[in-house]
């Protein structure tokens, strides 16, 4: 391990009664990253972050924090952090001794205590509050004095298990951008776990995607979108239009597929990942298809289709397409430049798509 | 509008009454105790004679009496503190855990509570007196242990249960060791629990009749006492005086421990607020 990664997480399975809640992970989290595991709903993802609190052990493999194992190492004992989903905030204490619950045995007076508490609630934008009520705080407010406490211990990770998953739309994009701009001013590297791919790629400096307990593909946020590499993560990761396909021929730089409903494609390929013959799946953004009602003047990266409806959804519409051969339709987004929405009310008119070489994405099949 | 307003006036009407007798027929003969404990006359009847203390002077200066009011307390408070250290265990073993048998396990804990005890003194007598155990007023404590157990597990359990596991997660991940965490964390949010239980416990083998009966030996408890001083006429009033102050010092008790059990429901609700 070198000393740019502060979790070396290897070949770690976790089973409960049989069942693989985490299978075989082997992950590196870089020193002062923004780090997000990401995936649906028992995919392992918390698993693996109370792995690393310490709250469950791994049933195989081990997990080393600034290198030193953990596998021997309580909770309690750990250099790192957690903010509970529920927050966890105790409700027999006030705001001040929440957050300096963990300072006992800092070695620093109760008054260096205190003043540290101080600039903690300044730091969480909510001076004064050290008197109030763990019962007072409504729920912006309770996620930040978890914050604070965890902060307080200045650990080396902090560990976020959903934290924003309990608050309204608009706060929660404000605590979005205020999360990552306090963990760019800390400098602690963060790890945190969530279901919601928005949220993952607004804040993360790199998102690891998880499925049934595994760890599918590890990429920042703009690389995860434009080159996935499974199926399951393009589909995941935003709205994405799936071709199966064939490659016809791979050569240097592009490779030819035959697509159903698609025809012929051409697709750039750094490296020829897929052999002649090989089944794949040709995967197509919504915005990155072009939508016209006339034939452009291109004749590769074309196709003909059938307008079919339309979901107007403010500043953008999602167009669907029929193409003959396949019953789901393509979905096409247009943003809503203009005052008038196109496609709307355009349904069974002949519509052509066309599309970048470079938009095109190849995924193994299944 | 009207129409339903009419109608829960109505349902009032019939319920109000029906709660009105209710109430009567529980409180009523036990209001009796205390004005009769206050008559100037050995009989209990009406008409009542006049106003005197002398039965709770007679009450005071029974030396018997108060013999058996200690013994009483004694066990009564033994028997609270430990049943609501093994209540309380027991019910964190449960509600924090997942082990094998949990259900059996929780199962016969909570038995007695639905065994006659008069059946459950039979068999203690049987076993004291084949064992070759001497009955005295632990063998009486022994067996209140086996009712209060199951009370102050459920107590516990729905205290424990009521509140978030991962505030003691939290304790652990802020540094605290298991130990440091049972006495910052989980013991102040068990307290009001942990205080209802005491007081549930401690009334319950305070009243206890029929296992103190089958399994006292030469020290009686009060319960004990005053059924055999029914056999006396004349000492039926002090009785009742000692009945009036038992039933208002109960009164008070279990009012203590429910106000302590709502106030830790309404720090629970605070706990879950936001979740």
């Amino acid at each position: 391990m070198s000393d740019e990664h502060i979790i070396s997480i290897r070949g770690v399975s976790k089973e409960f009664g049989g069942v693989k809640a985490v299978n075989d992970v082997t992950l590196e989290i870089r020193r002062g990253e923004f780090f997000s595991l990401l995936g649906p709903s028992g995919c392992g993802k918390t698993t693996l972050l109370r792995m690393l609190a310490g709250f469950e052990a791994p049933t195989r493999g081990e997990i080393f924090i600034d290198e030193q194992a953990m596998s021997a190492i309580p909770p309690h004992q750990r250099p790192v952090n957690m903010v509970f989903q529920s927050y966890a905030i105790f409700p027999h204490l006030d705001v001040r001794g929440n957050i300096a619950f963990g300072m006992r045995k800092s070695g620093l007076s109760k008054s260096e205590i205190n003043a540290r508490v101080e600039e903690m609630l300044e730091m969480i934008k909510l001076p004064g509050y050290a008197g109030r009520g763990a019962t007072q705080l409504s729920g912006g407010e309770r996620q930040r004095v978890a914050l604070a406490r965890a902060l307080i211990k200045q650990p080396k990770v902090l560990l976020l298990d959903e934290p924003l998953g309990a608050l309204d739309k608009k706060l929660r994009e404000q605590m979005q951008l205020e999360l990552r701009a306090l963990q760019k001013s800390v400098g602690i590297t963060f790890v945190f776990v969530t279901h919601d791919q928005e949220e993952a790629l607004t804040m993360s400096d790199r998102v690891a995607v998880m499925s049934k307990g595994q760890v599918l593909q590890v990429e920042g946020p703009m690389g995860l979108y434009e080159q996935p590499t499974t199926r399951f993560v393009a589909d995941f990761i935003g709205t994405m239009n799936f071709f199966e396909g064939t490659v016809r021929d791979a050569g240097d730089g592009t490779t030819n597929i035959d697509a159903e409903s698609l025809g012929e494609v051409r697709a750039e390929t750094k490296d020829a990942a897929f052999g002649a013959g090989s089944e794949i799946v040709v995967a197509i953004r919504p915005e990155k298809l072009r939508l016209t009602f006339e034939a452009p003047d291109d004749s590769v990266n074309v196709v003909q289709g059938r307008m079919g409806p339309a979901a107007y959804l403010g500043d953008r519409s999602h167009l669907y397409v029929y193409l003959t051969g396949r019953d789901e339709p393509v979905v096409v987004a247009m943003q809503n430049a203009g005052r008038s929405a196109v496609g709307i009310d355009q349904a069974d008119q002949p519509v052509w798509l066309s599309w970048d070489e470079e938009a095109i994405v190849l995924l193994p099949g299944e | 509008m009207s129409a339903s307003w009419t109608q829960k006036r109505d349902r009032f009407g019939g319920l109000g009454v029906y709660t009105v007798i209710y109430l009567a027929f529980i409180y009523g003969p036990v209001l009796v105790l205390p004005v009769f404990s206050f008559n100037d006359s050995i009989y209990v009847a009406f008409p009542l004679k006049g106003f005197t203390l002398q039965w709770y002077e007679e009450m005071i200066n029974n030396p018997r009496m108060l013999d058996a009011l200690m013994n009483s307390l004694k066990v009564g408070g033994t028997v609270a503190v430990l049943s609501t250290i093994l209540g309380t265990l027991a019910a964190k073993a449960v509600t924090r855990y997942r082990m094998p048998g949990r259900g059996p396990v929780v199962g016969f804990i909570m038995l007695p509570l639905v065994i006659p005890e008069i059946i459950m003194g039979i068999a203690l007598l049987v076993m004291a007196s084949t064992g070759g155990i001497p009955l005295s007023l632990l063998t009486i404590g022994v067996g209140h242990m086996l009712l209060c157990v199951p009370f102050s597990m459920v107590v516990m359990i729905s205290r424990l249960e009521g509140f978030d596991k991962s505030l003691e997660e939290a304790g652990l991940d802020l540094g605290e060791n298991p130990w440091c965490v049972f006495w910052r964390v989980t013991f102040p949010l068990a307290l009001p629990g942990l205080i209802a239980s005491l007081m549930l416990t401690f009334t319950i083998s305070f009243d206890e009749f029929i296992l103190a009966f089958f399994l006292a030996g030469t020290d009686v408890t009060l319960p004990v006492f005053i059924w055999s001083q029914l056999r006396f006429p004349q000492k039926l009033p002090g009785v009742l005086a000692l009945g009036a102050t038992i039933l208002t010092v109960t009164f008070i008790m279990i009012t203590f421990a429910e106000w302590f059990r709502q106030r830790g429901d309404q720090l629970r609700k605070a706990s879950y607020r936001e979740q």
